[in-house]
């Protein structure tokens, strides 16, 4: 690690303010960024706590949506949001470990937008609209490839609004040694569309596999996939699975996802 | 007759409570890095990120003006300092001495692998001299990475140390003599089986990452080095005499608690030679942390072995030859042990638990531009167990027998047993524990099993397996004619205090064993007095006799026979001072339950009595035996132990994922007598977790620049307790060693041997069960790869 200041403000003005110095960084649950720091991969001069400030912190139900702060941690989520959002609930609770889920949060996640991590999936299935302290953007137009998102330096995720579909799962196929997604597929049914997220496979990054939500939006069933894949190329490849074998998880995945939420 | 554990309540045979997890529980132990010294500094080793290159310049002088540097040191100050020496040395089948590198504590003209330390720099503080390390300028021009062994070995390829003829490091024939007949013997067999495989490359990562803190006194000229090592004695030597030349006696090695071992800390390490050296150098304590990332690139690997192996078989599927074509990774230089792995801890073990009559084995070690491989858990003889269970299982396969009736027609049945690759098994009984595997496992119940996972869409599979393992290491002139440099035996020094307690100094080394319990059980049973009255002390030089540690499983096979031999030392001088005081004579006195007493009357002593008088010779035959009552033994075996045993796996298949879980999994282990049952499930258990790791998570994967691509547990995927089942362990199989006074076979490796076989003999049964093709798949049997067999 290298040295560097942090400072905890306790409103969001204080953190904009605060992170608008040289090189400072906002630090959500830091399970992501302090593990970076450790190992002299990222050397800001100050780390701005997003933890300490109240308005980032829990949850509520508006307008169908159910609203996160951006300071929320995955244990929260996975502890009151069972009755609002299950699938959702249940996708927090199977990020890491304990420890992880106490400090990570989901402004973090989305920010970091890491190729294997579980609520890009979400947010992208749930039609999410991220709220920053300058803007609202919509997850379709969040997500910008690997690690990247279009958030402006400086620019912090204050809420994340997730709106509840009709049904819903999150199927996770865990890489064996982190436990991050190998591939993870989320399936949202709404009224008039379903929306199919799936993360850890591509090359790009978490995207919406529109072929699938075509099909299930007029037939709600696993057998509405059926003759339906995804193209090898395109997909990630690495130690622990293949191109092929990314693309045929993600139509296992998908399956299961929707005959759990049917 | 085995002992029924659960009414044994002290002494040999007994469960008590580890007394040692008291401190390690509630964070009181005492590891390596808790110890600091005054005014110690810090090392910070600046390592290769290139796996193979030339050293063309190394510019310190910037970073040697940083804040808190106070040396910075390279290859270039370890020219007149030996280098890291190899333990062993293999006579290949030409009879020529293996090819064995120079290995500096800091590179020396190239680095050779990703880790290799280039310059270590010593400042105050640790972040201070990895600042200046940053700072440090290197010029070094990329060579082609020699990664693939068999491409190492091809003519004109790069060669890995310049001034040797080739990469290969020895090619060693065994027994070469036998070769002309077991060519014969393949080609009158009936039947051939045939079967390319690879052990996969493992790294151990103990829970607590290696350390070494080096002192120097001025007063005295002494070196002190504390380190997180299996065997401080030998350190000590191979440290002291081989690289630094300091004798023994200003030379102490420590090796206080250490958070597990299993084979890479038994190793000399060139971090420990340079924190000794430069305490010395700058009159200064020096300590290394090793970080978690660090250990990833610098401790020894284990295992990396590929291999064809061919079994041949009569017309009534009798085995009558084996031979075996293996290539061995040796890494880039030769850790303490590694050439001994592949060949004597590995050719030797290829009868297995069968009368093969006739067994070839070639090994070709192969220097890479990897991280040194070296002894890991089992070392060599898993390696040897899963080619021959893997093949035999093939076979039974191929012929349409039963893999269980196929083993136990060709199990060794009689003992001795004197075997084609030159060891002799004294005791065994191989139907027994597979009897015993048939029940705990309930063989019987398979077939209901697979079907109810059937019913739920996945396929259900079996794999059972025998082990035979070569331990308590080991006869020392054997091992000396075999290329050992060292002795194999094992020391003890028994201290009875006046008032009767004891002190037990031993040479072996307890990093999670529990010999702080198991070792007083012994000598309170021979003696009759209470467990509590025993301490046991370990890991120091200054105050244990000259021991070799412990690996091996030889802990209380040699550890424990030298303490038996030396607490006979002391029951018979302690009878001769109760003879003197109760006027008998020594013949008559018994000792039983702590009492001494003559026999046939009720005239007795009282253990404490006769210590004390020891202490306190008032009335003592001082014209016979000198006061005080303190003995040594030093024990060397006549033979290695032999444990086996039969365990069996079941595991179920998602057909659609190619994920394996296990399901189920079975023991039977001979470890011959058993001093403490719950020690021994202990260390059965842990043992099948690692070789359930190597079999489906874990693999050190180098890519062809020789980058290590699973360098953190982000891509090294080690067993958590959730891939892991309830396992039905069982020990009453008992065959005692003939040998040793305990009769004890030794259990530290067992686990890790034999189960690697039964996870992938399951998860080919599964395979074949869904009607795919598929005789092999190679470990870890990922999701990825099992989808890939089942899809190839
Ligand atoms: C062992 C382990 C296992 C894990 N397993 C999983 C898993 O299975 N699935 C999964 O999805 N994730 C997993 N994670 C990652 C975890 O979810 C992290 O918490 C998350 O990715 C980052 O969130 P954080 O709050 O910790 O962010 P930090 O680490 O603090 O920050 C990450 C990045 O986001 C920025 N940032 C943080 N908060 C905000 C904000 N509110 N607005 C804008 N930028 C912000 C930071 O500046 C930094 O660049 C795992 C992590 C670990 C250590």
């Amino acid at each position: 690690m290298y040295n560097f200041e942090v400072e905890k403000p306790t409103s969001i003005a204080d953190a904009v303010a605060a992170l608008s110095a040289d090189e400072a960084q906002a630090l959500g649950g830091g399970q992501t960024l302090i593990p970076t720091l450790k190992q002299r991969l990222a050397s800001p001069s100050k780390l701005v706590s997003l933890s300490g400030i109240a308005e980032m912190q829990g949850m509520r139900l508006a307008a169908g949506s159910l609203c996160i702060g951006g300071a929320t941690s995955h244990a929260t989520v996975a502890a009151e949001a069972t009755g609002s959002y299950p699938a959702l609930a249940a996708l927090a609770g199977g990020i890491g470990d304990p420890a992880v889920r106490n400090r990570g949060t989901i402004g973090g996640s989305l920010a970091n937008n890491d190729p294997a991590a579980c609520y890009p999936a979400a947010a992208l299935a749930s039609g999410a609209v991220i709220v920053t302290n300058a803007r609202e953007i919509a997850a379709d137009d969040f997500f910008d490839g690997l690690f990247t998102t279009v958030l402006e330096e400086g620019e912090i995720v204050t809420e994340v609004r997730l709106q509840v579909p009709e049904a819903a799962n999150y199927q996770k196929f865990v890489q064996p040694a982190s436990r991050f997604a190998l591939v993870g597929v989320f399936v949202a049914k709404f009224a008039n569309a379903v929306r199919v997220a799936v993360t850890g496979a591509s090359e790009e990054g978490v995207f919406r596999w529109s072929e699938a939500e075509a099909a299930l939006s007029s037939n709600f069933s696993a057998d509405a996939l059926e003759g339906l894949s995804v193209a090898p190329e395109g997909m990630m490849a690495d130690i622990h699975g293949s191109k092929a074998y990314r693309a045929h998880l993600l139509g296992v995945l998908t399956k299961r996802a929707v005959a759990a939420a049917a | 007759m085995p002992k029924d554990s659960d009414q044994i309540e002290s002494g040999i045979g007994a469960s008590p409570k580890r007394r040692e997890d008291v401190r390690f529980l509630t964070g009181a132990g005492n590891y390596t890095d808790d110890i600091n010294l005054n005014g110690q500094a810090y090392v910070y080793f600046l390592r290769s990120d290139m796996a193979h290159g030339r050293i063309i310049s190394i510019d310190t002088s910037d970073a040697a003006a940083m804040p808190g540097v106070v040396q910075i040191f390279t290859g270039a100050d370890f020219e007149a300092v030996g280098g890291i020496p190899c333990g062993w040395q293999i006579t290949d089948k030409h009879g020529e001495v293996m090819q064995e590198p120079a290995h500096p504590v800091l590179a020396q003209g190239k680095v050779r692998y990703v880790g290799d330390a280039i310059a270590a720099v010593v400042a105050d503080s640790l972040d201070q001299a990895r600042d200046a390390a940053e700072a440090i300028v290197l010029d070094i021009e990329e060579l082609p990475a020699v990664i693939n062994m068999k491409a190492a070995l091809k003519e004109g390829a790069t060669k890995v140390h310049d001034d040797l003829t080739s990469n290969l490091c020895y090619d060693w024939g065994f027994v070469e003599e036998n070769k002309p007949a077991v060519e014969e013997a393949f080609a009158k067999a009936a039947h051939v089986t045939t079967l390319e495989l690879v052990n996969n490359r493992l790294i151990a990562n103990p829970m607590e990452p290696r350390v070494a803190l080096g002192d120097f006194n001025r007063a005295t000229g002494d070196s002190t080095l504390y380190t997180t090592s299996q065997n401080p004695h030998v350190i000590r030597l191979l440290m002291g005499a081989f690289v630094l030349g300091i004798p023994e006696h200003k030379l102490r090695v420590i090796a206080p608690d250490v958070g597990g071992g299993f084979g890479t800390k038994i190793f000399h390490y060139a971090e420990e030679a340079f924190c000794t050296f430069a305490a010395k150098a700058l009159n200064r304590a020096v300590k290394w942390t090793s970080s978690r990332a660090e250990a990833f690139i610098s401790d020894a690997h284990g295992r990396d072995h590929v291999t064809t192996i061919q079994l041949a078989l009569d017309s009534d599927n009798n085995f009558t030859a084996l031979r075996t074509d293996t290539h061995a990774n040796m890494g880039a230089y030769l850790s303490t042990f590694a050439p001994s792995v592949p060949t004597w801890l590995h050719g030797t073990l290829m009868a297995g638990n069968y009368k093969t009559p006739l067994i070839y084995v070639n090994v070709k070690a192969v220097f890479t531009n990897t991280v040194p491989v070296d002894a890991y858990r089992g070392a060599g003889r898993p390696e040897a167990t899963f080619q021959l269970e893997r093949v035999i299982d093939k076979a039974a396969r191929e012929l349409g027998v039963d893999p269980i009736a196929l083993r136990r027609q060709n199990f060794i049945t009689e003992f001795p047993y004197a075997t084609p690759v030159a060891v002799e098994y004294d005791t065994g009984d191989y139907n027994a524990t597979m009897d015993k595997l048939e029940e705990i496992a309930d063989l019987a119940g398979f077939a209901a099993r697979r079907a109810k996972s059937e019913a739920r869409g996945l396929v259900r599979g079996l794999g059972v397996n025998c082990y035979i393992e070569a331990c308590g290491i080991a006869p020392s002139n054997l091992v000396g004619q075999l290329g050992a440099r060292a002795g194999l035996y094992e020391s003890a020094t028994v201290r009875v205090n006046a008032t009767g307690g004891l002190v037990v100094m031993t040479g072996s080394h307890s990093h999670g064993q529990g010999h702080e319990t198991s070792f007083p059980q012994v000598i309170a049973e021979m003696i009759g007095i209470d467990e509590s009255m025993v301490e046991i002390v370990h890991g120091d030089t200054a105050n244990t006799p000259m021991g070799m540690g412990t690996y091996g499983s030889r802990s209380l096979a040699v550890g424990g026979s030298a303490m038996v031999r030396a607490t006979e030392k002391i029951i018979a001088k302690a009878k001769k001072i109760a003879a003197h005081i109760l006027e008998a004579s020594d013949a008559d006195i018994e000792l039983k339950d702590g009492q001494f007493s003559i026999a046939g009357t009720d005239k007795s002593l009282a253990w404490g009595d006769v210590t004390l008088a020891a202490y306190v010779p008032h009335n003592y035959p001082l014209e016979d035996i000198e006061p005080g009552l303190e003995e040594t033994a030093f024990y060397d075996p006549a033979n290695f132990t032999y444990p086996s045993g039969a365990y069996a796996c079941e595991v179920e298949l998602d057909p659609e994922t190619g994920k394996v879980s296990i399901e189920r999994f079975a023991a039977a282990d001979d470890f011959g007598n058993i001093v403490n049952p719950m020690i021994v499930d202990g260390q059965v258990h842990g043992g099948i977790g690692q070789g359930i790791g190597q079999a489906l998570l874990e693999a050190a994967v180098y890519n062809e620049d020789g980058q290590l691509l699973s360098a953190s547990y982000m891509d090294y995927a080690m067993p958590r307790a959730d891939d892991l089942p309830f396992y039905q362990v069982d020990h009453s199989c008992q065959t005692p060693c003939t040998h040793n006074p305990l009769g004890v076979k030794g259990c530290g490796e067992a686990g890790a041997i034999g189960s690697p076989p039964a996870v992938v003999n399951a998860v080919v049964d599964a395979l074949q069960s869904m009607g795919k093709d598929v005789t092999h798949v190679d470990m870890p049997l990922s999701p990825a790869r099992v989808w890939a067999a089942m899809n190839g």
